[in-house]
């Protein structure tokens, strides 16, 4: 019979929806359906299944096809071209699990490598206002049991956080928020009218770009002092509306997404933006929250902190103490500066997403995908190594938009023989232990942590 | 004379490129879902094209071709939007303000008919830019 497992993890968007179930065929092999999952999430399930997924490493030829290699020579070949480079980048892990980010930078410290993730393309900006200016912020659990007042400041949830509104932000009823979407008043800034928009009460579609403009108004107001009749191209009456309506609430969420961290003054919109929370939080209680893209792009900002001190654009390149700098130290910057000379794309497809400028730079030199499926990275490789995908075949803890860490669950085997990106990067490592005359000392370390872990049990 | 006239350029998510991303980069859907451009209609009146046709757009960094359409979520004139992907990253310019973070939305661009134009897959693209694109669709 098949079953149908319960509390799945998605491995998608930054909600990290934990509710899915999933039935999975007699054999615990295939998977057939999915419930509860939006559309993207349920294309995953059912991607993983596809039978063009490919099994084997595969190495780019000098006739430029590629050729299926075994994972011992795919992993030798990673580790001699990581210890050749001289300023070797490690870019990705938005969709892998905090163990892999884990093993994948104790290879970055092996090989004195720049290690960043999807947050410098992202939400890179909010941190840096976070180091500015603080983090006044909260669980979703809050949001979804305490906000009368929601504010979706450049972000589309509709389309890019598809269960967001339904799980935590408009329409669930809370312990205090009992009445559901009718407790809530839901204002949002975009300048198109998106779906999200259209769910709000208040639609301040601003000028592109002028989202300072506009905090900064928000923030004149809540002081007492007069503005212009029209900021961004928002007239002052409806400004003051919204002011009025965030002053009396209770309790004011305000999410933000891309419209900030993409525009003009990137990292300046998010300070503002928490300024602001900042202000509110004089007249009644107010959080802020960041709409962290993938499932576990938070992961990477909490295994590194804890690791190197710092959340991403990570420079390990002096070997005794790692430095952080974005802008100095960031892949597109880096890239744009033709300063790397290799490239490691996990969990991510560079390919795709950076401007194509910069991957033109990166392609100068190695270029090696680690990835599940078939993507613009792995096609432009010399090499792309398969790993199992998290949240499917390999289980593991990720941390949500609001950095709550969850177990994923894995719910079929993964194909046969192919590693989960731990394994393959520990292997990496001590592959680069072999050839450097060195200490496995991290694998060592977790040998032991294991064996102390099971001598307590 | 060609028309041609100067937007806004930003580039957002939506949830059929989501689907379309997870079903693969190489597929019909993700083709369908990320080679567009979204404007207003009276930009489309103003460029002198009707919707579904292929436009040249140009920014400081590059241009692509790309099929116009009429945005499902209102878009003001003025304003243009191609879904994040392979054909929106062949304009946006890489320049971080010393963030690390893309131009990725509110860049200028030059949007023009380029009707016989074909559209040119993902493969293409980023292969083609890198120098691996043997031909063929």
């Amino acid at each position: 019979m098949p079953k149908w497992i319960t509390q799945v993890g998605c491995p998608y968007c930054g909600a990290s929806c934990d509710d899915l179930e999933v039935l999975v065929s007699d054999d615990g092999k295939r998977v057939l359906e999915t419930r509860n999952a939006c559309a993207i999430g349920n294309e995953i399930f059912h991607h993983a299944q596809s039978p063009s997924r490919p099994k084997l490493p595969r190495m780019r030829q000098p006739d430029g096809s590629m050729k299926e290699v075994s994972y011992d020579e795919a992993i030798d070949y990673t580790a001699k071209t990581l210890l050749a480079a001289k300023k070797p980048l490690i870019y990705g892990f938005g969709s892998t699990n905090c163990e892999g980010m884990s093993a994948v930078a104790r290879v970055a410290e092996k090989g004195g490598a720049v290690l960043d993730n999807c947050a410098s393309i992202c939400h890179g900006p909010s941190f840096l206002a976070i180091f500015d200016n603080g983090y006044p912020s909260c669980t979703l659990g809050e949001a979804k049991n305490r906000a009368d007042v929601v504010v979706f400041w450049g972000c589309n949830p509709m389309h890019a956080h598809p269960r967001h509104t339904s799980r935590y932000s408009i329409f669930p009823r809370g312990t205090f928020t009992a009445k559901g979407q009718m407790t809530r008043t839901i204002i949002c800034v975009d300048p198109r009218e998106t779906d999200t928009a259209k769910l709000a009460d208040h639609h301040l579609m601003v000028k592109q770009g002028h989202d300072y403009d506009l905090f900064d108004a928000f923030r004149t107001v809540l002081r007492g002092h007069d503005i212009p009749d029209e900021v961004a191209g928002i007239p002052k009456k409806t400004i003051l509306d919204a002011a009025k309506v965030m002053k009396n609430a209770r309790f004011v969420m305000i999410f933000f997404g891309m419209g900030c961290t993409h525009t003009d003054g990137r990292n300046h919109n998010v300070d503002i933006a928490i300024s602001l929370t900042r202000d509110l939080n004089a007249h009644t209680k107010a959080s802020i929250m960041a709409m962290r893209g993938h499932y576990n792009i938070a992961g990477p900002g909490q295994v590194w902190s804890w690791q190197f001190g710092f959340p991403y654009c990570i420079d390990l390149s002096k070997g005794t103490h790692a430095h952080m700098n974005p802008g100095e130290t960031s892949s597109i910057d880096l890239a744009m500066r033709g300063e790397i000379d290799c490239f490691v794309n996990v969990g991510t497809d560079a390919g795709a997403h950076f401007p194509i400028r910069a991957v033109e730079q990166l392609k100068k030199h190695p270029f090696i995908t680690v990835d599940p499926n078939i993507c613009m990275a792995s096609e432009i490789s010399d090499l792309h190594i398969p790993v199992r995908v998290v949240g499917v075949e390999e289980p593991g803890v990720v941390y949500r938009m609001d950095n709550v860490p969850i177990q994923f669950k894995k719910v079929v085997d993964g194909p046969e023989g192919v590693p989960s990106d731990e394994e393959l990067f520990d292997r990496v490592y001590e592959r680069m232990c072999e050839l450097t005359e060195t200490e496995p000392i991290w694998l060592l370390a977790k040998d032991h942590a294991k064996a102390a872990t099971n001598a307590e049990q | 004379m060609t028309k041609k006239i100067v937007l806004n350029m930003i580039t957002q998510r939506s949830i059929e490129e989501g689907v379309a991303m997870e079903k693969g980069k190489t597929t019909p859907e993700y083709f369908k879902a990320c080679s567009i451009v979204e404007m207003n209609p009276e930009d489309m009146k103003k460029l002198g094209i009707w919707k579904n046709t292929s436009v040249r757009v140009t920014s400081e960094v590059g241009s692509v071709i790309v099929t116009a359409k009429e945005p499902t979520q209102f878009c003001p004139p003025g304003l243009a939007h191609i879904r994040q992907g392979v054909w929106a990253n062949q304009v946006v310019p890489p320049r971080t303000q010393s963030t690390g973070t893309p131009q990725y939305s509110g860049f200028p661009v030059t949007i023009e008919p380029a009707i016989d134009e074909r559209v040119k897959t993902a493969l293409e693209l980023v292969q083609g830019s890198v120098g691996l694109w043997k031909g063929g669709n």
